[in-house]
């Protein structure tokens, strides 16, 4: 989707978030110079292309008590990944799961998949659950845990409006 | 950041607001009504839980989640092996660029996973290249291939 400059002012106008009100979309409006139907009309439209995933939070998985994030990292037969990936992505504690090229020699794995739990010891659990799953189509895995949220700001719109 | 909160931070309206808003809002007038009604308070009070709920770490954001492919850029996965002595240094020249989305710092001895979100896809390799220039360090790049779907939550 091509996104026209009034598109593009919506989406910079709340990059950092919805103002928070009862009706948010009047108040973005009001922000803009736009009437509240066309602010609407126009995030539906962007919503519908998929422009705009949705309107909505993003938790704080260490405040909700999931401390332990480990990515877990697999090298994967690429006859098979496609298969297995999907596999994987369908396990219902896996948050992400995605495909990427390797960086050899610095990184030989081809499936990233996000973990998550209340202890290290949990994720663990989980973790071996999908090598069960991958089995021998796997040669080899690692699991990244985050330390720390460096930045967590969302896509920005660059340039003018 | 890290820290948990207390299990008494959060009442029973707040994880319902938690668990109900990640799955998106109506775009219409009044976006809070539904919920407001479901939780059996006004829809002012669905606001002031989220502004608070943002205030005490809860939620880190509330507002659309864009997606750079639909509107004809990218995204892409990058790495860094970071020498621990300069980590602070590095993390504030990485985080300095708008088209870093989100950073995690992760134990490995590559130490830095960002995300680069660009309007085009070109902007992807132009801004590892300059945060390469920059740090003097390597940037790995791990576009995606494949997405599997998920429809994850984090239960509150």
């Amino acid at each position: 989707m091509i996104l026209d400059a009034t598109d593009r002012r919506i989406l910079k106008a709340t990059a950092s978030g919805l103002p928070l009100t009862p009706h948010p979309f009047e108040e973005v409006g009001r922000w803009l110079f736009l009437p509240e139907n066309e602010v609407i009309a126009r995030m539906q439209v962007m919503q519908d292309e998929g422009v705009i995933r949705r309107v909505a939070v993003a938790p704080n998985h260490y405040a909700l008590g999931l401390a332990a994030n480990g990515m877990s990292v697999w090298d994967l037969d690429d006859a098979q990944a496609e298969v297995l990936g999907a596999q994987v992505g369908a396990l219902p504690f896996v948050s992400h799961c995605y495909l990427r090229p390797r960086a050899l020699p610095d990184w030989p794995y081809n499936l990233f998949a996000m973990l998550h739990g209340q202890s290290r010891d949990e994720v663990e659990a989980k973790r071996a659950e999908v090598a069960a799953l991958l089995g021998p189509a796997c040669r080899a895995s690692d699991i990244l845990y985050s330390t720390r949220i460096l930045k967590k700001s969302g896509m920005r719109l660059s340039g003018e409006g | 950041m890290r820290t948990t909160l207390s299990a008494e931070a959060l009442d029973a309206t707040d994880r319902l607001l938690i668990n109900r808003l990640q799955d998106g809002l109506p775009l219409v007038h009044a976006p809070f009504a539904p919920i407001a009604h479901e939780a059996g308070i006004p829809e002012a009070d669905v606001v002031s839980r989220i502004a608070r709920l943002r205030e005490i770490g809860a939620i880190t954001r509330f507002g659309p989640f864009l997606d750079a492919e639909a509107m004809g850029g990218a995204f892409c996965l990058c790495a860094m092996a970071v020498p621990p002595e300069r980590f602070e240094e590095v993390m504030t020249l990485v985080n300095a660029h708008p088209e870093v989305a989100h950073n995690y710092e992760r134990q490995h001895r590559l130490n830095m996973w960002f995300v680069l979100a660009c309007e085009r896809p070109d902007q992807i390799a132009e801004a590892a290249a300059r945060i390469e220039g920059e740090t003097g360090l390597k940037v790995l790049r791990f576009p995606k291939r494949h997405e599997f779907f998920i429809g994850f939550r984090v239960e509150a």
